[in-house]
């Protein structure tokens, strides 16, 4: 699937969204997508500042925060009490309200929305648990396509000592613990991440994604991004 | 992951559908009394029941603050938290499962709020195809008339008030329960839904939905559930 560089109007996936006039939409959506550790929160939070004093103004975004469904899916985490059809269920929700309520209105209202994640990392997790791809890309036909989505890309043995830097260490969902693919939290990482990077690998040309070398250092990723965004930004406007 | 229409399971599922007010709740529960008492294992389960998403749910709609779509999928969220957790277990330990409501309440419901029908029936794919689909066929007025004389207040979701139909509450709910009841109708034969008709006597109901239910249950197990007796504790 094409991203939409040169035509100013938003398309869906699929069927999208009731009531949603496209035309109205004036903003541009960008996506920071990769696997867990790989420094996309990081990027995010240093390219709102620079974008803010270029002069746009910028929405920042990111998973599981919707003031619908975030604090269900959080108690859902905890107690791990949801199956994989229900829990991928439950981050559409989460998704679609931050869709409708933060993102859309901002890009309405000529905004950057800036989301750290997209539905590709929703997609990667459902197929990974084994959910029918076919079914849960139809399922996001709700979503806008992007202006640009920038996948940096890490490998596995890069994402551990990051991982580790965090004071909370091996995380029970980060390492696929819920779907038992290894004795423990490590073994499970290792191969739980494993496989969330050979589908994000495998949605490169699907969805049109932008690779950028995540092993670099944190500023090289940072000036490749800013390269990047600033030419999308002035093909747009 | 199974999709509608590929589950095979030793259990059977039966499901009701309907308008508010069509009586189906009740002949459901007559129909768990029988299969009880002829010695099989039954399990119900209940429409927007799962805990975890409840919470989510009565807030958004406490708040007000659902769309048509996240409307739809956190109904999808409770649905597949049940299929995962009551529906498919006990279907295959070989019992009955009875749902009061099922995915076509979501197909009626969200299309008459303007989600688009090809993505809300893809969205819904994970669930068991059930047995029968029982729709309980009631004209608009007498399904009307028994709600509104029997409970106080109609609530903003459930009268449709979101779509901004009529700034009155009741002329909402009509308007939204005649367009409900059109989508029904439409799949009736989309769905192969068995159609009951509900002006009938609840006992001629109550037979032929026995009727029907009896002849898919030649090979299903009966293993009597003990009887709790609470005067033992």
């Amino acid at each position: 699937m094409e991203n939409r560089v040169n035509n100013h109007e938003f398309e869906f996936y699929g069927e999208g969204l009731p009531e949603v006039d496209l035309r109205e939409l004036r903003g541009r959506l960008i996506v920071i997508e990769g696997p867990d550790g790989v420094g996309r929160s990081t990027q995010v939070a240093m390219l709102k500042p620079w974008l803010e004093s270029n002069g746009h103004a910028v929405l920042d975004t990111g998973m599981t925060r919707s003031t619908l469904a975030g604090k269900g899916i959080k108690q859902a985490k905890s107690g791990i009490t949801l199956g994989p059809i229900s829990l991928t269920l439950f981050y559409a929700t989460d998704f679609a309200d931050r869709l409708e309520n933060e993102m859309i209105p901002a890009l309405r209202a000529g905004f950057i929305v800036l989301t750290d994640r997209y539905i590709y990392s929703l997609i990667a997790r459902a197929i990974v648990r084994g959910l029918d791809p076919s079914w849960i890309k139809a399922c996001y036909g709700l979503a806008l396509k992007p202006d640009a989505v920038f996948y940096l890309r890490g490998d596995v043995g890069d994402l551990i000592p990051r991982v580790l830097s965090s004071p909370t260490g091996f995380d029970y969902w980060e390492s696929g613990m819920d779907i038992h693919l290894g004795e423990d939290l490590f073994d499970s990482f290792a191969e739980y991440q494993t496989r969330m990077l050979s589908v994000f690998d495998s949605m490169i040309d699907e969805y049109g994604f932008e690779v950028i070398d995540a092993t670099q250092p944190i500023d090289a990723i940072y000036r490749n991004l800013q390269r990047r965004i600033g030419r999308l930004l002035r093909e747009l406007y | 992951m199974r999709m509608y229409g590929d589950h095979e399971f030793p259990g059977k599922l039966f499901i009701v559908e309907g308008i508010d007010g069509s009586g189906k709740s009740t002949q459901l529960s007559l129909l768990q009394q029988w299969l009880k008492r002829e010695g099989y294992m039954v399990f119900f389960s209940e429409w927007n029941s799962s805990p975890l998403v409840k919470e989510t749910t009565s807030r958004g709609k406490k708040k007000q603050m659902l769309t048509p779509t996240t409307f739809s999928l956190l109904h999808a969220t409770d649905l597949a938290d049940r299929i995962e957790r009551h529906i498919i277990p006990p279907l295959k330990a070989g019992a009955i499962v009875l749902a009061d409501r099922y995915i076509y309440t979501a197909f009626a419901r969200d299309t008459a709020r303007g989600v688009s029908p090809h993505w809300v029936r893809e969205l819904y794919k994970f669930a068991v195809k059930p047995t029968i689909a029982f729709y309980f066929r009631v004209p608009l007025d007498v399904s009307l008339k028994r709600i509104l004389s029997a409970r106080a207040g109609l609530k903003y979701y459930e009268a449709g008030m979101d779509i901004g139909l009529s700034d009155d509450i009741e002329e909402s709910f009509e308007l939204f329960q005649g367009m409900i009841r059109d989508k029904y109708e439409g799949m009736v034969d989309e769905f192969g839904l068995r159609v009951i008709d509900a002006t009938r006597s609840i006992e001629e109901q109550q037979n032929e939905v026995r009727a029907i239910v009896e002849r898919e249950l030649t090979e299903v197990p009966k293993r009597p559930m003990p009887a709790m007796d609470f005067r033992d504790y």
